[in-house]
């Protein structure tokens, strides 16, 4: 009998000391709590008015290792079928580069008629595509402000809203290009001293260094009218130890993960999650 | 007539230690610690409601107004949350953890009004 009474003693002893340990730690419990936050953020755009989106092409230059336009086409468009309460409509990716040429070539004042009898809404129809001096290649962001017109051609925009039934159109410009650079960087170099600490020293060190420069510009157009909705443009870059070889598509990837919330923010609403510190 | 600074000082000293003014920060911090409580629990609305009134009854109570920072950004009101950590910047620039929480609520802030609209 005397060994469960002790051990229930003993037992009764633990719990007094954790209930008072945890009474002090209430008492005087920490000033801070960390709690998780969910910040909801309002799309830039009124998309109320479509049920359907249309990605359809980009004009796009630069790397020759990555198609960019392919790319960035598939991705939005699986990124906002996931994200977004638009429809998606798959339709075949337009090689606008092509059709700004066409429009480019075709003698001001072509009739608009005309046109529809020889297929795909790619013919002129205002001032904003008439003859203009494009660049045989897309190497920097000057050679893209020609193109810049296609995108003014309202005409051109309604045919092919009328064609889809009238979708929110999402189309814009990307530029991905390589770029190398040197000079001096600063990195952190760990040491050990002699009594086996850890010794962390910023140092300067020059450095070859690569890497790839995104510029996407996205152009939010109403396929009613065919006039731009909205429009932004971004810059995101990285740069690797020319050492490491690191693929042209894992780099637009990289980059253009970093984009994506923020192209989704213009046409949905987006919850962005993180943790606060609550003071008492 | 000049008032030296001693006696103000010794006037303040008096008002805060008086019992009116020790009730309304202990009410404060009552308010600011059940809104944590609710917080917890996702009742953000009567957290908001409780921090608000531990602003009201202790107008230099950092905490209350980091909180209710917290609070707005839950909630999506972006203007009242920057307004609020303002106010606890401005009563406490020091404090690492109110400013740590600013810098990650301007990283959002910043990434909704990103890119160059034209």
């Amino acid at each position: 009998m005397t060994g469960p009474a002790r051990v229930n003693r003993s037992s009764l002893a633990l719990a007094i000391i954790a209930a008072c340990g945890a009474m002090f730690a209430l008492a005087c419990g920490p000033d801070m709590v960390e709690i998780p936050i969910e910040t909801p953020i309002q799309p830039k755009m009124d998309v109320s008015p479509f049920q359907r989106v249309l990605v359809i092409g980009f004009v796009a230059g630069g790397s020759e290792d990555v198609d960019a336009n392919q790319e960035t086409v598939r991705l939005l468009r699986s990124q906002l079928r996931t994200k977004s309460s638009l429809k998606v409509i798959d339709a075949d990716i337009l090689q606008l580069i092509e059709i700004a040429k066409e429009q480019s070539q075709t003698t001001p004042g072509s009739a608009p008629e005309d046109a529809s009898a020889t297929g795909p809404a790619n013919r002129p129809t205002d001032k904003a595509s008439q003859t203009l001096a494009l660049p045989k290649d897309i190497k920097e962001e000057k050679d893209l402000e020609p193109y810049e017109r296609l995108f003014a051609n309202t005409a051109y925009w309604k045919r092919i809203g009328e064609e889809f039934q009238n979708p929110l159109i999402v189309t814009g410009t990307v530029l991905f290009s390589s770029r190398t650079t040197s000079g001096f960087v600063q990195r952190d170099q760990e040491t050990y001293d002699s009594l086996g600490r850890r010794i962390v020293r910023p140092v300067r060190q020059y450095m070859e260094r690569k890497g790839f420069i995104l510029r996407p510009k996205f152009v939010f157009i109403d396929g009613r009218t065919g006039a731009t909705m909205y429009s932004e443009s971004y810059r995101e870059e990285v740069m690797y130890n020319a050492q490491q070889n690191t693929p042209a598509l894992s780099s637009y990837f990289e980059l253009m993960d970093r984009l994506v919330p923020n192209f989704l923010s213009a046409l949905s609403s987006q919850k962005i999650r993180g943790t606060r510190v609550l003071l008492k | 007539m000049k008032v030296p600074v001693a006696a103000l000082v010794a006037f303040a000293a008096a008002v805060s230690a008086s019992p009116a003014f020790a009730d309304a920060k202990s009410e404060a911090k009552s308010q600011v610690e059940f809104g944590i409580n609710v917080a917890q629990r996702g009742l953000w609305r009567e957290a908001i409601y409780r921090w608000q009134k531990a602003t009201e009854l202790d107008p230099a109570y950092v905490a209350a107004y980091n909180d209710l920072a917290i609070a707005y950004e839950h909630e999506g009101q972006l203007d009242k949350a920057r307004k609020a950590y303002d106010k606890a910047i401005e009563l406490d620039p020091n404090n690492a953890q109110v400013r740590q929480n600013y810098e990650l609520f301007k990283e959002i802030n910043d990434r909704t009004s990103q890119g160059k609209q034209k």
